[in-house]
């Protein structure tokens, strides 16, 4: 029964939701407050229905419920506990409820958040929310409904892909799709805007927090998708350019574009109309994602007409919102009131070429991602296009944008002074040089661009440390700790997020030296990667609880001595008569050897790749630093004006740092 | 089943009460007029800013340049709020109150017709959740042992799923309870593990036709094959290599496969009224033939498939010509797409095309025979 009252209450949020949509739009036309009051209780019922109703559908995973097809065909009795709750949403059903619950979840807070939005402007954003989760509720209910029932039910189920029988999948789902929702609520904040027709830096700062909480979010998602990709797939790779990898890092870039954006529109009153821009793109950015990601239109063009329902409905969601909003905003934001001027050579100015660079680079992805799709779709033709297309167009685009990061942070606001902040950047620029030019010397011969990804990404940690220094310098060690104490949480937080991507690059760039070997191995054989020796002791079988395995027993040793023990494996999942490879990681430091098992030769012969991967944890760390950052200046609870200070004030007064000495953040 | 009823009947209750309470509240600002309400809703949210300003200055947490500034920048906001105005000034008194009686009763109506709506169309409220545990248990009490059984071997096949007795018991379970993919892939196992075997490879090629809807596949019939292999005697792989034949338009490969099985057949073979009938079918006394464009076991996208292809070769030899094979084969066609007319029509054509020669006529007059075409002039 449990299952039928949960599918009941999906049914009650749609109505719920619905209602919701309506009421703002006829408080607006009315003034009345009382309807737009009614908002508030309707986003939380539609929330508490919904979580309901996904508890109710993970409850029959967990007792292997058989008479619920979602579950016959993601699940398997002798499933571990963990997968079985993450086989809900390891499925296109389970993950488009996993979707409307975030996002019901994110208006739930924004309909309890009274103090931080002023009401009409909540009213608004909670109806466009409202029409977001109406929609897709729709769409799980007609094209894609969990609860379907079978009757009789099959005695078995049919097993989760053995490929997402993974902690990382677990995890990296959830992650991701509260960074792809976070931005439909800075979405329906523009919206609302446009709707309202008023935009101002009150808008900002309503609007920080919510993006800048998605991107943490995404931030961490990718990498999490990232690092599952490098130790499950087995060839160790980290990234491939794969639409599917491209359609989460789309919204990323747009979305750092839009945590940028804001932040100008905050201090300044400007770059308003680009910012709502910025904001719409975002979240249809994220849509297009999850869409090219489930409809299925990446494996082939011809799926998506297969399943002709659930395509079309796709394609009017992604037409309904998506050009939907963009004819508002060509309707609408002419009539937005226009902010302040800036000099190009300041803080604004560098964070509108931050705009541009991102903008490009998306664009780039969106092209790359998208092109082969058309060309199938119109002559059916299959090209795929991988990392040397990327490598072209992405990385040129970043590479400068990196390079203007440390500037952008020492400008100041309104007018700035590039010889001044060149100058107090000297230091990081020599000290970054000196790393390159020794990292060269080190690995004399080796392939160019690692030393200098290398600098550059010292460069980058070296401007966030500078950064820090020069705003908190003073006469003496101990108050230069005082002052920086007290510089603003969100100071530390955009140094931090700065220095993270400098950990990443560098990450990046240090595996041009990484090192490969393959080779088949009988017992005892031994295979070199790097200064790290893999000595095959033998192969033996395990079991799981609902596979069997063949594990390879390696011993890595360096110069000799042993460091460790490596147990990559290929595991036979026999209800879907499928194998996967586990890879054996062996963490030395920040870098990483990596084996994992090919076939077993008929002479019990095993093939064996090892890779030695220098400094490759660097590029997730760099990531969860870049997510901590932001989660640094989310924790900032300043009222954000960046008014410029009227009077000079001596600059080693202690207390809080004076704003005209330094730029603000 | 009445309590699931009354369940939805509460949550709607709840959900509906919900979305009235704010409405049957009598808010503070309830005796201002509509203008007004609605910029004092606005100027309170920047009023409490500027109280938290002060509190945070007050704290430390805002130096005071920044204060001054912020609150500046507040109170500015405030002043640009406070000016303007309401959009529908003057909606007073009656007309709110029957406007949010309007509400109510919209939110009344909707909540409830929706979800009782929709869950109506995809809901399945007789159905009780069947949670495994339970099952099992009412499988054992209820002498159901067939499910019970099933698991079980499912439960030893995921600890050791390389007994290959496990799953050639459970593969003919799965097929008779409807399983066919799960059967196919039991056999695939058996057959992978225990090796070849007559009856199971025949049993496998069973499953893989049921799977095909009585199409039987190729791969359907390399495991026919093998089992001929071994067990040339085999009744099962014998029928279904004839259906095979049959399926594809060869008849005489057909009919003598049919043949040989009833020559061979004891007089009490269960198997034997089945293999006639399919005689009987190809002889064209029984409705197979004379229904027209049924072929056996074909849908209706292969026989669009078969026609093209049989057009492009009638339309290759007209203009061209061809070997007496060709032409042997479109006559075959056309009958098995059921069109007797246009294979009459083509024997003639292929009479003329090919002439009196009767060497080069033998093929063609072959399979004319064979269907009882042309019988005039058949006999050279």
């Amino acid at each position: 029964m449990l299952i039928e009252v949960g599918h009941y209450a999906l049914a009650l949020a749609l109505a719920l939701s619905l209602t919701q949509m309506v009421m703002p739009i006829w408080a607006s036309r009315t003034g009345d407050p009382v309807l737009r009051s009614v908002t508030v209780p309707a986003a939380l019922a539609t929330f508490l229905c919904i979580a309901f109703s996904f508890g109710a559908l993970t409850y029959a995973h967990v007792t292997s419920d058989f008479s619920v097809q979602n579950v016959v065909e993601n699940s398997h009795s002798m499933k571990p506990l963990i997968y079985k709750i993450s086989g809900v949403w390891g499925n296109h059903e389970g993950s488009m409820m996993l979707w409307v619950l975030i996002l019901a979840l994110f208006g739930a807070v924004v309909a309890l958040a009274r103090n931080s939005v002023p009401p009409t402007l909540r009213a608004n954003t909670l109806g466009v929310q409202a029409a977001i989760t109406a929609v897709f509720l729709l769409f799980i209910l007609i094209t894609s409904n969990p609860f379907t029932r079978l009757n009789p039910a099959p005695i078995e189920g049919r097993d989760l892909n053995p490929l997402l029988q993974d902690p990382g999948l677990a995890i990296h789902p959830p992650l991701l799709y509260l960074g792809y929702v976070g931005f439909s609520i800075t979405f329906a904040f523009a919206i609302a805007a446009l709707i309202e027709g008023r935009i101002d830096a009150a808008w900002a700062r309503a609007v920080r927090p919510w993006t800048l909480a998605a991107w943490c979010f995404l931030t961490v998602g990718i990498a999490m998708g990232s690092y599952w990709a490098y130790y499950e797939l087995g060839w160790g790779g980290w990234w491939f350019w794969d639409p599917v990898e491209n359609a989460s890092l789309m919204p990323w870039l747009a979305g750092t574009a839009l945590v940028h954006s804001t932040v100008v529109m905050e201090k300044r009153d400007a770059l308003k109309v680009w910012t709502v821009l910025l904001a719409i793109l975002t979240f249809s950015l994220s849509l297009l994602g999850t869409f090219l990601v489930r409809s299925g239109v990446l494996t082939s063009v011809h799926t998506f007409a297969t399943d002709p329902t659930r395509g079309t409905f796709i394609l009017g969601i992604l037409v309904l919102f998506i050009g939907g909003s963009l004819a508002l905003y060509a309707w609408r934001a002419p009539t937005l009131r226009q902010g302040g001027l800036f000099a190009p050579i300041s803080r604004e100015g560098a964070l509108v070429m931050n705009n541009l660079f991102l903008s490009a680079a998306c664009a780039t992805v969106l092209v790359g991602t998208l092109y082969p799709l058309a060309l199938e779709s119109l002559t059916g033709e299959k090209i795929s296009v991988g990392a040397p297309f990327f490598n072209l167009t992405f990385v040129p685009l970043a590479v400068p944008l990196l390079l203007v990061v440390p500037f952008g942070q020492t400008l100041a606001w309104k007018r700035g002074d590039l010889a001044a902040a060149s100058q107090r950047l000297f230091v990081g620029f020599a000290i970054a040089l000196v790393v390159a030019l020794v990292a060269i010397a080190v690995t004399w011969g080796g392939p160019v661009g690692a030393p200098l990804g290398i600098g550059l990404g010292a460069y980058l940690i070296l401007g966030a440390v500078l950064e820090i220094v020069t705003r908190a310098r003073g006469k003496t060690f101990g108050l230069s700790l005082r002052r920086a104490a007290g510089l603003p949480r969100s100071a530390w937080g955009t140094a931090l997020a700065h220095a993270g991507v400098g950990v990443t690059v560098i990450g990046i760039a240090a595996q041009a030296w990484s090192v490969e070997a393959l080779a088949t191995l009988p017992r005892g054989g031994e295979l070199r990667a790097g200064p790290y020796v893999a000595v095959l002791e033998g192969v033996l079988p395990r079991t799981g609880p609902n596979y069997t395995e063949t594990v390879a027993h390696l011993t890595i040793r360096e110069g000799g001595v042993p460091v460790g023990v490596l147990e990559p494996g290929k595991r036979f999942y026999a209800s879907r008569n499928m194998s996967v490879s586990e890879a054996g990681l062996l963490t030395i430091g920040v870098s990483q050897v990596y084996a994992s098992v090919g076939e077993t030769g008929t002479d019990g012969r095993v093939g064996i790749r090892l890779y030695y991967k220098p400094l490759v944890l660097l590029i997730w760390l760099g990531a969860v630093v870049m997510a901590l950052g932001g989660g640094l200046s989310l924790t900032d609870r300043r009222f954000r004006v960046g008014a410029p200070a009227l009077k000079p004030a001596p600059r080693d007064a202690a207390g809080p740092v004076p704003l005209h000495s330094v730029p603000a953040e | 089943m009445t309590a699931i009823w009354l369940i939805f009947a509460l949550m709607t209750g709840l959900a509906v009460l919900a979305l009235l309470w704010p409405m049957s509240r009598r808010p503070a600002l309830a005796g201002l007029p509509e203008g007004e309400a609605r910029i004092a809703t606005e100027t309170g949210f920047y009023r409490d800013q500027l109280r938290e300003i002060d509190r945070d200055a007050a704290r430390g947490l805002l130096a005071a340049p920044e204060a001054e500034a912020a609150r500046a920048e507040a109170a500015r906001r405030l002043l640009r709020a406070s000016r303007e105005p309401g959009r529908n000034p003057g909606a007073v008194g009656e007309p709110a109150l029957r406007r949010r009686r309007a509400a109510s009763a919209f939110a009344l109506s909707t909540v409830p017709l929706v979800a009782l709506l929709v869950y109506g169309i995809y809901g399945s409220p007789d159905l009780p959740a069947q949670p495994q545990a339970e099952r099992l248990a009412h499988a054992r009490s209820a002498g159901n042992d067939l499910a019970a059984a099933v698991t079980q071997i499912e439960a030893h096949l995921a600890k050791a799923p390389e007994d290959g007795r496990g799953w050639a018991v459970l593969a003919p379970v799965y097929l008779r309870v409807g399983r066919v993919e799960d059967a196919i892939k039991a056999y695939e196992n058996s057959l992978r593990i225990l090796g070849d075997d007559a009856t199971r490879l025949a049993d496998y090629g069973e499953a893989l036709t049921a799977a095909g809807d009585g199409v039987v596949s190729s791969k359907a019939r390399d495991a026919f094959e093998r089992a001929l292999k071994q067990d040339p005697k085999a009744v099962k792989p014998q029928f279904y290599l004839a259906r095979a034949a049959e399926q594809d338009g060869d008849r005489a490969q057909a009919r003598s496969r049919y043949a040989a099985m009833e020559a061979a057949a004891p007089p009490d073979a269960p198997w034997l009224p089945m293999v006639r009938d399919s005689l009987a079918r190809l002889d064209g006394t029984a409705p197979a033939a004379a229904a027209p464009g049924k072929g056996p076991g074909m849908s209706e996208e292969q026989r669009g498939m078969i026609r093209g292809m049989v057009e492009g070769l009638a339309q290759r030899l007209a203009e061209k010509g061809g070997s007496p094979e060709e032409w042997g084969r479109l006559v075959r066609s056309y009958m098995v797409l059921g069109d007797r007319p246009k294979a009459e029509a083509t024997l003639a054509q292929a009479r003329a095309a090919l002439g009196s020669d009767a060497g080069k006529l033998a093929p063609v007059e072959d399979v004319a025979q064979e269907l009882g075409l042309g019988a005039a002039k058949a006999a050279p």
